[in-house]
């Protein structure tokens, strides 16, 4: 069923997101861009050494994208980059294996609906591909293609 | 919603003599159901759905007549070439071309496109030159004469649209020029359904001395098309859009034309003699055709060709006119929906927008509820930008769809807002 997708917590953070702004004083930034459906998201890390103490993103998507955008920030505060990069990884696997949910991605798991959607993995992934650009300091944008 | 149904002209199985369930036999895919919904195909801008008519000559060439056209003294590669011949005779017919040879053979609209843009681009344009085009084009119809005046240092000129998405003809006069070497546009838009006054364009562009190209992918299933009576000089269409199969397609192009333009492929079934010294090219439009062609593609575009003409193309524009009134005033009436394309001759495309929901949202959603539609750009990004919205939700409506399917349209966007409002 599409509630299966659409669950509560994803409508919630779809329509109310966030850290939805920009950010002054940010260290990394980047942008994302998925040009199947033409979003485009620009993402606000703060750096302490490796630590992220504050992350924030702007940019109008589906409801999937948006969800995924507002629920990554506010998973990312107070991760290092290499937990950052993992969590990415376990977060990759979920909407494209069949392998069991993870427990330790904590809120993520609402996104576990999206293997059922092919077609929408890419909403779901387009915060993570920025933040691996933002992170790794890749300097064009990135793309889910 | 019994409601909608009634405020309209009555919705009804035979709407006068056409007998659109008799109609939807034809098509084995319309018998599915998708999520244990039954399916309602509304993408048919995207590719129509292909009849048994077509299905059955595809398999035939294949099981009975299967070898390669031309120069095959055998049983079967005279059988394969006739059929796949005949085939280029019917849409000589189609759209009512002079001649034969004014038809070639192409995978679709987009190589028609490039044929024109390369062969007689690189011959013809030159520095300084003007092509024109539309706002509301199709990327096939943009990304050619882009590369083209790229290479040539020529210059690509744009006709705008007003918030209809109907263009602005008092603008594309101003853009002529004696320099306009080339005016190619859409005869029907993909994603705002607007028929453009083809045949004053074209008078135009040729009182300014320029050539005409036409893309008809969207035109060609939907209304009667003339090549004579407009006078146009290529016109750009693929089959899989009237009900024939993908890879398949024509460019027409005035036989004086095409005779001075120089290949676009070399290869096998091109030339006439072949030495390493020097090598001289076939006739029309053989000329054009390099290669082993989709010869099966061909064949079944052919039967495509008589199963349009068999239910005609003016009860088809009829009926689908019906059908697009019936669809816009149903969705006009839910709360938040913007029309994108209400251009006053338009063809049975409702793009729209839902304030506050993505297209991809309403598009997952109405999939679950069996319903076909696309979601996106559309391949017009520029359209996109125009009304400035990121994408849209499209349905595109075809002979074979019905009131009923409309209703199950509007029931299913009332189902979308009640999940995302």
């Amino acid at each position: 069923m599409v509630h299966d997708l659409y669950q509560e917590t994803i409508l919630d953070h779809s329509k109310h997101p966030r850290n939805c702004h920009a950010m002054a004083g940010a260290n990394r930034e980047a942008e994302g861009y998925n040009p199947l459906c033409g979003d485009k998201l620009k993402l606000f890390l703060k750096m302490d050494g490796d630590k992220v103490v504050d992350a924030s993103f702007e940019g109008s998507g589906c409801a999937i994208s948006t969800a995924s955008a507002s629920l990554m920030t506010e998973t990312l505060k107070g991760k290092t980059r290499q937990e950052a990069l993992e969590m990415l990884e376990k977060f990759h696997d979920l909407l494209t294996t069949d392998t069991p949910v993870r427990q330790d991605l904590g809120k993520l798991v609402v996104f576990c609906g999206v293997r059922d959607y092919p077609a929408r993995v890419k909403c779901a992934t387009l915060a993570w591909h920025t933040l691996k650009s933002a992170l790794t300091g890749a300097e064009d944008v990135a793309s889910t293609e | 919603m019994s409601t909608l149904s009634s405020r309209v002209s009555a919705p009804t199985p035979a709407f006068g003599a056409f007998d659109v369930e008799r109609i939807r036999e034809d098509f084995p895919v319309l018998k599915q159901t998708i999520h244990d919904k039954p399916l309602v195909y509304l993408d048919s801008a995207a590719t129509a759905q292909k009849p048994h008519a077509v299905i059955d000559a595809i398999r035939k060439f294949h099981e009975v007549d299967c070898a390669n056209i031309h120069r095959g003294v055998h049983e079967l590669s005279q059988r394969s070439t006739a059929a796949y011949e005949e085939a280029r005779g019917k849409g000589r017919r189609f759209i009512n071309a002079k001649y034969r040879n004014e038809m070639v053979f192409v995978r679709g609209t987009t190589e028609a496109v490039n044929l024109v843009s390369s062969a007689w681009g690189r011959k013809y344009v030159k520095q300084g030159d003007e092509i024109v085009i539309t706002a509301l084009e199709h990327h096939s119809n943009i990304v050619p004469w882009q590369m083209l005046c790229e290479e040539k240092d020529a210059i690509l000129r744009v006709i705008p649209m007003n918030d209809r998405g109907e263009l602005l003809m008092e603008e594309y006069e101003k853009l002529l020029n004696p320099r306009t070497r080339m005016v190619a546009f859409a005869h029907v838009s993909n994603a705002l359904g607007t028929i453009n006054p083809v045949r004053q364009m074209i008078e135009m562009a040729h009182a300014a001395g320029a050539l005409t190209l036409i893309d008809g992918a969207q035109a060609a299933p939907h209304l009667k098309v003339d090549v004579q009576a407009l006078d146009v000089d290529f016109y750009a269409f693929s089959g899989h859009k009237l009900c024939g199969p993908t890879g398949i397609g024509f460019l027409y192009g005035k036989n004086k034309l095409l005779d001075a333009m120089p290949p676009y492929q070399g290869g096998g079934d091109m030339i006439r003699t072949v030495t390493f010294e020097k090598t001289t090219y076939n006739e029309l439009p053989y000329k054009f055709e390099a290669g082993t062609p989709n010869i099966a593609g061909g064949i079944g575009l052919g039967a495509a060709f008589d199963y349009v003409n068999g239910i005609g193309l003016d009860k088809i524009a009829a009926y689908e006119h019906e059908l697009l009134e019936y669809g816009t005033e149903a969705l006009t009436r839910i709360p938040g929906l913007r029309l994108i394309g209400t251009a006053r001759e338009k063809a049975a495309v409702l793009s729209f927008v839902i304030e506050g929901i993505h297209p991809h949202d309403i598009g997952t959603v109405l999939d679950r509820q069996g319903i076909a539609v696309r979601t996106g750009h559309h391949c017009a990004q520029p359209v996109m930008d125009r009304f400035k919205v990121p994408a849209t939700t499209r349905a595109s409506l075809a002979f074979y769809n019905t009131f009923q399917e409309i209703d199950a349209l509007a029931a299913g966007l009332q189902k979308v807002k009640e999940i995302f409002s």
